[in-house]
């Protein structure tokens, strides 16, 4: 690597837009944190007025409920099939192709399809009454909740099964071999190779696909709007209704109390890893 | 005859999750040649409030091409807002090519002061959620002056630290002896990036590109805060507002605009895969 100062000069011009249009207005951001929307230094003021917020509350709340729901949900199923898909051998790329496909659909063009499938008169209890079930109000209920931690599945399983088996691909095949000769079985390679040789990528993956979870509220907000169900209104539902109020001290506070709780969680996994 | 078995089911159960992703396009196939008679009698019970529950055919009883021709020969507000979307991705990876190619290869290739605070504060970055950021950009923006126009979007999107964080990945895996040996030539620091960066590391720069178009097309978040024109909205704004009477002819319409995106992942598999394995795995 060269040291020298043509390479600033790439950089810079890109620096400068990230300055302008994502750095300075984060920075702005914490700054107003501590302000009165009238201007007025105010301390810890705004972090307590939303703190005590219950829309706030409710949706952080429920932000976490669905973290803890989905993110070890999705790794654990996207695991399982990565290494299915592993092993099929010819037709596994069209697989990883199939898996991959809801990453190129626009969540617009699907929320036609969730809406016709779990209203109260849809397809998905058409289903549910054949087999002699009960039907469920989806949307309108707590079962809203199920709904979005299915779309975020449907959304983000190739996505991670590709992630999973990259990190697969990275161990090299002797080592199975080795194992092989000494008498290990397939389960015994999973355990003993596989899961630690793929533990360093793990960190990342988790990281991804948590900083994923947030875009989950692109469903939730075309099929439920502004004021879904109480069990699916995120985070991201109070920081929209609070920018369309204009609140900006609120909004200032719980922007930085999200990005700090983001911060710990990512810093707080990497030393997990480090840990162990 | 237990290997068959297992082999069985392992395939079964990969089948069952391939139509679980794959099926939303199979249902959008089939619904953009279904009549609407037959997409009312199946949706009755969700569209008009007919009693019993909606059901579906995969395959519709009597095919039409009526709202194929009516969403692209009769709907001038659809190639109005398809239009938007083209421009907003048009403009987005230009910018890209021009801003973020050059900065993921100085970050990747050069030691200078300052390096490493910039690529902390591009992961910072990369990692906040849009609503953290909305509130200012919204002030930043609205201070250029350029809120209710489509730079609005594009200009945040064209400094997406994600796409150089990408382009890094790649930057980086490429070998110091091929620079020593191009410097050795007498090429210049320009031409290095001309010559040697840019065909060398174009996986890393066509599936950030690719990443990118995909998210143009299914941006929501940033014109529900930063259009209010509504004849500036891109697709995925107009597509949720296409009232229940026209199901058919939505379903058509979903198709349509997802086919830009289905097309480009079908060419850009490969990359694809290799920038989503770049965006975590480290090589």
């Amino acid at each position: 690597m060269k040291k020298k100062h043509t390479g600033i000069l790439f950089v810079l011009p890109h620096f400068l837009g990230v300055c302008i249009f994502l750095f300075l207005p984060f920075l702005d951001v914490v700054r107003r944190s501590v302000f009165r929307a009238a201007g007025s230094f105010c301390g810890l003021d705004n972090f307590k007025t939303v703190l005590a917020n219950d829309a706030f509350r409710l949706a952080a709340g429920n932000t976490l409920r669905f973290t803890l729901v989905c993110l070890p949900l999705l790794l654990v199923l996207s695991l399982c099939l990565a290494v299915l898909v592993y092993g099929v051998g010819r037709a596994a790329g069209a697989l990883k192709n199939a898996y991959l496909v809801p990453l190129a659909i626009p969540a617009a063009c699907v929320v036609l399809i969730w809406r016709l499938l779990f209203d109260a008169h849809g397809m998905v209890n058409g289903v549910v009454t054949t087999l002699g079930g009960t039907a469920v109000d989806w949307m309108n209920t707590g079962s809203a909740f199920y709904v979005l931690v299915g779309s975020y599945i449907w959304k983000n399983l190739g996505y991670v099964v590709v992630l999973w088996m990259a990190a697969m691909d990275a161990i090299p095949g002797t080592v199975y071999e080795a194992a092989r000769i000494d008498g290990a079985g397939r389960i015994a390679s999973f355990f003993y190779i596989t899961l630690p040789c793929i533990r360093p990528a793990a960190f990342t993956i988790v990281v991804v696909s948590f900083l994923n979870s947030f875009r989950v509220f692109r469903e939730a907000y075309l099929v439920a709007g502004n004021y879904p169900h109480d069990s699916i209104y995120l985070l991201q539902h109070v920081f929209n209704n609070w920018f369309l109020d204009l609140s900006v001290d609120k909004m200032a506070a719980g922007a930085v109390l999200l990005s700090i709780v983001i911060c710990a969680a990512v810093w707080m996994m990497q030393r997990m890893w480090e840990d162990q | 005859m237990r290997y068959v078995a297992a082999r069985f089911c392992r395939m079964a159960i990969l089948i069952f999750f391939a139509v679980f992703t794959f099926g939303p396009v199979v249902f959008l196939a089939g619904g953009s040649i279904m009549g609407d008679a037959e997409v009312k009698s199946y949706l009755g019970p969700v569209l008009s409030g007919q009693e019993g529950y909606a059901m579906w055919r995969l395959l519709p009883l009597y095919p039409t091409l009526r709202h194929l021709v009516e969403v692209l020969f009769d709907a001038p507000e659809f190639f109005h807002m398809f239009w938007n979307t083209a421009k907003i991705t048009a403009g987005i990876l230009l910018g890209q090519v021009v801003f973020a190619v050059p900065a993921a290869w100085g970050l990747a290739r050069y030691r200078f002061r300052g390096k490493k605070l910039i690529y902390q504060i591009y992961i910072l970055l990369m990692m906040m959620p849009f609503q953290v950021m909305m509130l200012s950009e919204y002030l930043v923006l609205d201070g250029l002056e350029l809120l209710d126009t489509l730079w609005a979007v594009i200009w945040p999107g064209v400094f997406s630290t994600f796409s150089v964080f990408i382009m890094y990945r790649f930057f980086s895996g490429i070998p110091e002896d091929i620079m020593e040996a191009a410097r050795v030539d007498g090429a210049g620091e320009w031409q290095m990036f001309l010559r040697v960066g840019v065909p060398l590391g174009k996986t890393g720069i066509v599936s950030a590109l690719l990443l990118q178009f995909l998210e143009c097309f299914s941006m929501i978040e940033q014109p529900i805060a930063y259009l209010k024109d509504k004849t500036l909205y891109p697709l995925s704004m107009y597509l949720p507002e296409i009232d229940a009477g026209r199901t058919g002819f939505a379903l058509c319409a979903s198709l349509i605009a997802l086919l830009p995106t289905l097309f480009l992942f079908m060419a850009g598999s490969d990359y694809l895969e290799q920038g989503i394995a770049a965006s975590a795995i480290k090589e």
